[in-house]
């Protein structure tokens, strides 16, 4: 620090943080645990906002999505398992499959990747907290309630119904008039605010909150994903929660954005729907790819080969990410020039994906590997990664996209991308870092066969949906004849539905068995080499007793590795105990900065969460002075979340007056 | 390196101006609030350049009144600047003062507009141009509200000696927000009002 002038060396508001060491029991240990405890019962429970109870929201949360989701699949399979079916009428299966794909998209996919990354970018990074607590309670809650929103016409068969991208004029009110596509267009901008504020904290978080010593080039390759996936997100969510709105003003406020009639165009919502879109693919990979380049080194006893390529390839795949939407629109007449450029950026986009597919490949050939269910979970999506890759790259070729394009070869292709790069990572991950969340360890023999049911179950489920776009299925049917040839590829991929949908039942069962009975856990079961494995499973409320000094891009591994000079300190460090305290360090060398002050447990996250979800309702249901009311409730709850506090030194008046009484 | 770190020296406590959560966090919002503006002027942009109808329906904007309500609002940020900068030497007078005229000249700014939209002929659902120009010069209105309730709560807090040098990062990081909402003006009054005399 440099302009440290006379004032500032006053002590609340500049001091030098006292260094040692808290061992568990000690008085300093005792100090900071009930500093950053929760109030017992619902108190806390409303209002807490330690990153790691919220996490594990997101995670429950986010995975009951997938659940309703996959039954919802599984009704369809059930509809289309033979030719010319009744179960479903064609409206149901209409609705059934708009809000199967918004549930897995949007409230499942990358929510689930939130929840991991809440839970663990603090412990891998070794701070105390994310950058904004309080604004990671609100981002949970507000995706809670919208996602509820979403589902509140869905018991009155109201449900959005016109596919999850949602396509103008037929989402348009001339042949929509219901609240189906009200519903989702209002739920979409109120999710839209979560991932925004999400991404927001994710940000700010890498950049200042690292332990001092772990610089940019010595985070784990999770952050770097969620990291890519969260710039991703601030830049391209406004473009889809604008779609919407238009979409909604047109249809209740009588503007003309996509009507035909008065000038407006239908391709500007596809434009804006996949600008946003396509970056989302990535958002939803990218951090699940991340999971994998770091849990599998673990497992293959070395770290992963290519650390600097595979993070620079998670940045170059979303960047070129941002240049590649038009490939979704191949079909809609656009000239040929722009046809060729997109088709060739998404070719492009499959370098920097090979680059990450070499260096797990090479880890796992350069590796011991252990052959434990995480590994295979991982081994497994590299397989996946691979062949949904390779779809990928078949239908960026322009020519052959006019054949596949609305056929159940995209089907496949986004399944074994979803499915294969963000479900299989999940899962996985669940398996490496459920003993670190609870103390136990999961069962194995339950995990290998949840993990064969899983792998066999999806490839027989989804590899005949290729054969069925090749023999020309479109997708979205209700029903299909008798003569038409489907039916053997679909009744098979009707079985490997529900086989699949078997082996996420086993992975329940083994979640339920191994909470109650699961062996416990040591701080590190897995001998992994990152920070979040240094302190006992379940973490402590307060996570790091002592701000650690890192030296090294794998703390627990440096007696073995001999990398860069120097250890990581992990016993010695910052107490930071005047209160809720954690370091704040500079960007990119992470050298100490600042000493933030961290906010208390707050009834304001979740009180702003609820008024916002009612303005929309109140949007929704045409009650002005309800919706008025709301917003002003909205605005009261920011006015006291941001008032300057004293505790958190916002502000100076009454400084003097506490120390005297400090003194006294 | 761990051995090379200095651990001893002092480090600021709390909300530190650049150096708080806030200011970070704030940077990151006007990133995603920029685009969202970006997304509004593209579809400005695509429509129009796609339009058979007349562009504007009604023939080109007047630019007086709009041109002056701009430098109004530049004003205004150069009163929050002037402001910040009088907390900086702990002349909290004047620091009110600069606020309290900056909140005003964005009342101007508020005032001027909702009469421009009232002279017009056209409204949101009479062309697609009236949808354009409502949407977008209403998102920005919404902004410019929300950046006087900040300056608002900011003349309050000054008001009530909150602030003084060592700390005023709310200053700090409620002026960028409204710096943000004057400039995005800048973008959205060349998109509406002055593009239409290029073509």
């Amino acid at each position: 620090m440099t302009n440290v002038d006379q004032s500032m060396l006053d002590l609340n508001f500049c001091r030098v943080p006292e260094m040692g060491s808290a061992p568990v029991g000690s008085a300093a240990e005792t100090r900071l645990a009930r500093l950053w405890e929760s109030a017992p019962g619902w108190r806390g429970w409303l209002s807490t906002v330690d990153h790691k109870t919220i996490g594990l929201r997101y995670l429950v949360t986010a995975f009951i999505f997938l659940l309703m989701g996959g039954v919802e699949a599984l009704i369809m399979r059930l509809q289309l398992a033979r030719p010319d079916q009744t179960l479903l009428t064609p409206e149901q299966y209409s609705q059934l499959f708009t809000m199967h794909g918004v549930t897995m998209i949007f409230l499942y996919s990358l929510p689930i990747l939130s929840g991991f990354s809440n839970y663990l970018w603090p412990l891998m990074l070794g701070s105390r907290d994310m950058a904004f607590p309080r604004l990671n309670a609100l981002s949970y809650w507000i995706f809670l309630f919208s996602g509820i929103f979403l589902y509140a016409s869905f018991p009155l068969g109201e449900a959005p119904n016109a596919g999850w991208f949602n396509y103008v004029p037929f989402a348009g009110l001339e042949y929509n008039t219901g609240p189906n596509i009200d519903v989702y267009a209002l739920g979409m901008v109120l999710l839209g605010i979560s991932t925004t504020v999400g991404a927001v904290n994710f940000i700010v978080t890498l950049f200042r909150m690292r332990a001092p010593g772990m610089s940019i080039d010595r985070v784990p390759i999770l952050v770097w994903g969620t990291l890519t996936a969260s710039v991703a997100n601030i830049f391209a969510v406004p473009s889809v929660s604008l779609a919407f709105f238009m979409l909604w003003l047109d249809r209740q406020a009588g503007t003309h954005f996509f009507d035909v009639l008065n000038g407006g165009k239908p391709l500007l919502w596809q434009h804006l729907f996949w600008m946003f879109g396509h970056p989302w693919v990535y958002a939803v990979v990218l951090p699940a790819m991340g999971i994998v380049s770091d849990a599998l080194p673990t497992f293959c006893r070395r770290p992963l080969v290519g650390y600097s390529a595979v993070a620079l390839s998670t940045m170059a795949t979303m960047l070129l990410g941002f240049g590649v939407w038009i490939h979704h629109m191949f079909a809609t007449g656009l000239p040929t020039l722009a046809l060729s450029f997109f088709g060739a950026a998404s070719m492009v986009i499959s370098i920097p994906s090979a680059v990450a597919v070499f260096a797990w490949i090479a880890t796992i050939w350069l590796g011991r590997p252990v052959f434990t269910t995480p590994f295979l979970f991982f081994a497994g999506f590299v397989i996946l990664f691979v062949i949904g890759g390779l779809s990928g790259v078949m239908t960026a070729a322009v020519p052959l996209d006019f054949q596949l394009n609305e056929t159940y070869f995209i089907v496949a292709h986004l399944h074994y991308v979803l499915i294969g790069i963000n479900v299989f990572p999940v899962v996985g991950g669940i398996y490496y870092w459920f003993p670190k969340f609870f103390g136990r360890m999961m069962n194995e023999t339950l995990g290998k066969w949840s993990f064969w049911v899983m792998f066999i179950g999806f490839n027989l489920g989804f590899f005949p949906m290729h054969l069925a776009g090749l023999l020309g299925m479109p997708r979205r049917i209700y029903t299909y004849a008798p003569h038409m040839g489907w039916t053997a590829v679909n009744m098979v991929t009707s079985v490997g539905s529900f086989v699949f949908a078997a082996g996420i039942l086993i992975f329940l069962v083994n979640i339920l068995v191994s909470l109650k009975r699961g062996v416990p856990a040591t701080s590190n079961p897995w001998d992994a080499p990152t920070l979040e494995w240094a302190m006992p499973s379940p973490p402590p409320v307060y996570n790091f007793a002592v701000i650690p000094f890192v030296a090294s891009r794998h703390p627990l591994w440096e007696d073995r590795l001999d990398e860069g000079v120097g250890r990581s300190s992990l016993e010695q460090g910052y107490l930071l105990m005047e209160g809720r305290e954690t370091i704040g360090t500079t960007p990119l060398d992470a050298k100490p900065d600042i000493i933030l002050k961290m906010p208390d447990d707050s009834y304001t996250p979740f009180f702003l969460g609820l008024f916002s979800a009612l303005v929309f309702v109140g949007l929704l249901l045409h009650w002005r002075d309800f919706t008025v009311l709301m917003v002003l409730a909205c605005s009261l709850s920011l006015t006291v979340w941001m008032w300057p506090r004293q505790a958190l030194v916002q502000r100076v008046q009454d400084i003097e007056h506490d120390k005297e009484a400090a003194h006294g | 390196m761990a051995e090379a770190m200095q651990t001893a020296q002092a480090l600021p406590v709390g909300s530190e101006g650049k150096r708080s959560g806030g200011w970070w966090g704030v940077l990151a919002l006007i990133v995603t609030e920029g685009s969202l503006f970006g997304y509004l002027l593209f579809t400005y942009f695509y429509l129009a350049s796609q339009s058979e109808q007349h562009w504007p329906p009604d023939g080109l904007p007047e630019l007086l009144i709009p041109g002056v309500n701009t430098v109004i609002l530049l004003a205004s940020s150069v009163f929050v600047w002037v402001s910040e900068r009088c907390i900086q030497r702990s002349m909290l007078l004047c620091s009110l003062v600069s606020m309290a005229l900056a909140h005003i000249l964005g009342v101007c700014f508020v005032a001027i507009q909702f009469n421009e939209w009232s002279k017009t002929t056209y409204d949101m659902t009479s062309n697609l141009y009236g949808s354009l120009y409502f949407t977008i010069t209403g998102f920005h209105m919404l902004h410019v509200i929300v950046g006087l309730v900040i300056l608002m709560a900011l003349l309050l807090w000054i008001a009530l000696g909150y602030f003084d040098h060592r700390r005023y990062a709310a200053v700090t990081i409620g002026g960028l927000y409204w710096h943000f909402v004057d400039v995005v003006w800048l973008f959205v009054f060349t998109t509406l009002y002055l593009t239409p005399y290029l073509y």
